[in-house]
């Protein structure tokens, strides 16, 4: 009954104010993907643009040319499908890694004093403000074979000669972990320090222990913040270029680095499409689940 | 409240002046969805009256309030003020304010912005505001508050101020939405008056919405109990309270006990009701007019006007045997339960009047008994 | 009480594995050693060499002009989708706008840039527009991907917003959009503010964008540092990163004293207010507060 909606009040400037948004999110976020489809069905030419039109309309025909050999090719090249297994496999076991390391540490802050969960949160904030590129490279001078790390485990004796660890994947792990650890805590804390702190009282109250009501209280309750923070770090993890680029080595195969060198080095422009769309139609579930969860949790139903 | 308030006032003196209609809401009904908020309410107000829509949560009248400022725009049904045809006016055309229960006042303005706000839209000179601005803050005693922020003013004092944002623009109707219901129970027996005062000073028209029956009495000569949507009763305080129409009224306004009961003889002058609770029938000092199919009544009777005694009545019908039940002791006075024999519970306020008399206690046989003219008898 | 639980345990050592690279690299900067893992003894060389090279100084001044101009643009687009979410409820084609407004906060970044390129090709051929990729197209970029990240902090301010306060204004006379530039933007300020700068943070970081749609000649810092670290530490680049850490914390330590200082001085304010309704209360008595039954007393 007392939903209050202004959208009657409004009849003039509403269409503009909800189409200015609305047509330039549509033009330069949703109309793109629709060109990316177009050209994974083009072939690579040596023109400019690199690719050949799909389409064309002589002597009153319409001839549409659909090349599937881009996707041809993506399912029967060993590369790609490891590529993107790769991804996968390094996007779920960071974000597993983000979630122990990170739940604990939001649950940390929510319980905080009002004055230390500020500068708490600035101090988780404050990473994400600075560029990831940076923050990689620091990694790349602590890992390296004459690095930090390895001198100190050289000094303290513990190994006798210099292990590898930059340019593998564990490097590649540490550095995810590393960068988007931030945007797992983030969105857990903005959940739990909902939480009615009588409500796990309510439970010691009724002889659970605090493992029980860890599990049976707080875990449920924070279900939206997880998918949030789970989401935020596996869809991007999964496209993530800079990291393995500059941590990971050979070994390390990963598709948006994949994509980066179709685009950038073969100049491939429809199998880097090609790539991207597979890519999106993994990840289009994610996608929507983190949009739904979103929109749970601005609605205020945590 | 045992104050003769305004309303009260004028009630009992009886209204001279001819009554001129200046709001109608005519067949008026607002679906959110399958919800039906209001359904089909019709209603007049007069100029210069305080009106209160009373009401539980649910009950459609904050609604109603709204389709009035203009936020909710009626499903079917039209809205007049003035003889205007105002539906489908936009709320910041309409020369109807409004104060807020959450009192909305704009927390990055001053006390004297917030009063200027309106005044600023009519683009009015700056030294006709500032007069209008100043005559306001001297109006709701707050002039030496001018230069506060709202949040550096207590509850009662941000009242002050949206009450004098609200009657700037010395609007046509004033709207008032649970104007005490975000103060504590002291502030508002007293803020209750004083609005009264202020209005009545002032001369405005005013719809308030409350679900606060006691407000409701305090302050507006008429009152509208509204419930699911449409409007169970509309009358003045005294009566909505003597004279309720439908046993959902009497419910709502009060305590009250009830009897159903058939009618057993029916006369012009008088009517027996029999009630199978009750071991003598209920006389009725006049005709209930009843159908011939349908006896069934219901006959109501407030708690003060049910009486306790210890000595048997010696008339014949409108008292019975029980045994009290329990008492409460409130401090003004006490509420006996009486048990009838029948099994029922009635309830019945004793005055205390004296420190400590002599007067019935737990487990002792009584008698509870009731004047001719006391009970409503009531068809639905 | 302190209590030494689990979960602050793991806080001291999350924080410490987030902040202790930065320290190191900040140090290192200083290094006098050409070698970046040698400690070679303190020195600034590093920084002053900085000054002499121009095109790393020129990316820098082409990033922050970037970052300007997309944290403007991002601020008014992103407050008008929140305004639309939060206040229009209902309108055909809103759920996609809804997952339009919070995919670009997910979506791979090498997605979004390799569409948008293929976009801007596409319109070159088509409408002979944008003739050349640069500036004008990174920041295009650059305002969709940061307007969504507005869009959600204003949001979330908008609907913790009373409503009704929005509503006493136009119940007052303003028409809606008098509404919204008096009333809607004074009060969600703060969160402009933070969404502006966020842009302004987000807008200087990224690469993979930029790489995408950007042209010869507009390269921006963050492509700068990327060709150079892609081959191995550079100490020119340990004082680059150091700059940045820098201003991005002192930048921080001024959020945070800003926003401490307000906050005490609203509880300042509220506390005197309390302070003074309570003094009068008790002196002034029944001269300030008329006694209403006298007031009503029969004429």
């Amino acid at each position: 009954m007392k939903s209050r909606k202004l959208k009657a009040l409004m009849p003039t400037g509403r269409h503009a104010v909800i189409g200015v948004p609305f047509l330039w999110l549509f033009l330069f976020f949703m109309l793109p993907f629709f060109i990316v489809l177009k050209i994974s069905f083009a072939e690579a030419d040596v023109a400019i643009p690199p690719y050949t039109e799909i389409y064309s309309f002589v002597e009153q025909k319409l001839q549409v040319i659909l090349n599937l050999g881009n996707y041809v090719m993506l399912s029967e090249d060993e590369l790609y499908i490891s590529a993107y297994l790769g991804s996968l496999k390094m996007a779920f076991i960071s974000t597993v890694l983000c979630l122990v390391i990170g739940f604990p540490m939001a649950y940390g802050i929510a319980r905080a004093n009002k004055d230390t969960q500020t500068v708490l949160l600035l101090l988780i904030m404050m990473p994400t403000w600075t560029a990831i590129l940076i923050r990689v490279y620091a990694w790349m001078g602590i890992l390296s074979n004459n690095g930090l790390l390895n001198a100190f485990l050289l000094h303290i004796g513990v190994i006798s000669e210099p292990l590898q660890i930059l340019n593998t994947n564990l490097a590649v792990y540490i550095g995810v972990v590393y960068s988007y650890l931030p945007f797992m805590v983030l969105p857990l804390f903005a959940n739990l320090v909902k939480h009615d702190l009588s409500l796990l009282e309510a439970g010691s109250d009724l002889g659970s222990t605090n493992f029980n009501n860890f599990w049976k209280i707080t875990v449920p309750l924070a279900k939206n913040g997880i998918i949030a923070g789970c989401m935020l770090v596996f869809i991007p993890v999964v496209g993530e270029f800079v990291i393995p680029e500059l941590l990971g080595g050979p070994e390390t195969l990963m598709i948006g680095k994949v994509l980066w060198q179709e685009f950038f080095n073969n100049r491939d422009w429809p199998v880097a499409s090609a790539l991207a769309v597979v890519m999106l139609a993994i990840l289009i579930v994610p996608i929507i689940l983190f949009n739904r969860s979103q929109a749970k949790e601005l609605e205020g139903k945590a | 409240m045992a104050v003769a308030s305004g309303a009260y006032k004028k009630a009992l003196e009886g209204d001279q002046k001819p009554k001129e209609v200046l709001v109608k809401i005519d067949r008026v009904t607002k679906k959110f969805d399958e919800t039906i908020a209001v359904d089909d309410v019709s209603l007049t107000i007069n100029k210069g009256e305080i009106f209160a829509l009373l009401g539980g949560s649910g009950s459609g009248k904050s609604t109603l309030l709204r389709m009035l400022a203009g936020f909710e725009r009626p499903t079917e049904g039209r809205i007049f003020l003035d003889g205007q045809d105002i539906t489908d006016m936009p709320p910041y055309e309409r020369p109807i304010n409004m104060m807020f229960q959450s009192y909305a006042l704009f927390p990055h303005m001053t006390v004297a912005q917030n009063i200027a706000f309106g005044l600023k839209q009519d683009r009015m000179s700056k030294t006709e505001i500032d007069e209008r601005v100043a005559e306001m803050l001297k109006l709701v005693q707050m002039s030496q508050y001018a230069k506060r922020k709202p949040h550096q003013l207590s509850g009662g004092q941000r009242q002050r101020v949206a009450l004098a944002r609200s009657l700037a623009k010395s609007p046509k109707l004033l709207l008032l939405d649970e104007p005490m219901g975000a103060l504590d129970k002291k502030l508002r027996s007293q803020m209750q008056l004083e609005l009264v005062e202020i209005i009545e000073r002032v001369g405005v028209t005013c719809v308030m919405v409350t679900h606060d029956q006691e407000e409701a009495m305090t302050m507006a000569e008429r009152i509208a109990i509204m419930h699911l949507g449409w409007i169970a009763q509309i009358g003045s305080p005294i009566d909505i309270y003597e004279t309720p129409t439908s046993r959902m009224v009497c419910e709502f306004i009060g305590n009250v006990n009830l009897f159903d009961g058939r009618v057993v003889e029916d006369m012009e002058g008088h009517a027996l009701i029999a009630s199978p609770d009750l071991e003598r029938a209920i006389y009725v000092g006049h005709g209930v007019t009843t159908s011939v199919q349908d006896k069934q009544i219901t006959y109501a009777i407030r708690p003060e006007k049910l009486l306790v005694t210890t000595e048997m009545p010696t008339c014949e019908y409108n008292w019975s045997r029980g045994k009290v039940h329990d008492i409460a002791y409130l401090g003004g006075h006490s509420v006996f339960y009486v048990q009838l024999p029948s099994g029922k519970i009635v309830q019945s306020f004793v005055a205390n009047a004296e420190r400590r008399g002599a007067r019935p206690t737990w487990g002792d046989e009584v008698y509870v008994w009731w004047e001719d003219d006391s009970g409503v008898a009531l068809r639905s | 009480m302190k209590r030494f639980s689990f979960s602050n345990v793991m806080l001291v050592l999350g924080l410490l594995f987030i902040y202790m690279p930065m320290v190191i690299l900040v140090i290192y900067s200083f290094n006098a050693s050409k070698l970046v893992t040698v400690w070679g003894g303190w020195s600034v060389k590093w920084y002053v060499g900085l000054l002499d090279n121009t095109q790393l100084m020129n990316s820098v001044g082409r990033s922050l002009e970037i970052a300007f101009y997309t944290a403007i643009s991002a601020v008014i687009l992103g407050t008008l989708a929140a305004f639309v979410l939060t206040r229009i409820t209902r309108f055909k084609g809103r759920t996609l706008f809804g997952g339009l407004v919070t995919a670009p906060l997910v979506m791979p970044e090498v997605i979004t840039g390799l569409s948008l390129l293929l976009l801007f090709v596409a319109m070159a051929q088509m409408i002979g527009w944008p003739q050349e990729r640069g500036i004008l197209t990174i920041w295009i970029a650059h305002t969709t991907f940061c307007a969504s990240y507005v869009a959600v902090v204003v949001s979330a301010r908008l609907r913790e917003l009373d409503m009704s306060i929005e509503e006493a204004a136009m119940d007052l006379g303003a028409k809606p959009w008098k509404v919204f530039m008096l009333i809607t933007i004074p009060m969600i300020a703060p969160s402009l503010a933070a969404g502006g700068m966020m842009s302004f943070a987000l807008s200087l970081d990224d690469l993979v964008l930029a790489s995408f749609v950007s042209g010869p000649g507009s390269t921006t810092l963050p492509m700068e540092v990327f060709s150079a670290v892609r081959l191995g530490v550079k100490p020119e680049i340990n004082a680059v990163a150091s700059l940045i850490l820098l201003v991005v914390s002192i930048f921080t330590f001024l959020v945070w004293f800003f926003s401490r200082k307000a906050e005490k001085r609203r509880l300042k304010a509220i506390q005197q207010a309390m302070d003074e309704t309570t003094g009068a209360a008790n002196l002034a008595g029944p001269d300030s507060r008329r006694d209403p039954s006298q007031q009503h007393a029969p004429a």
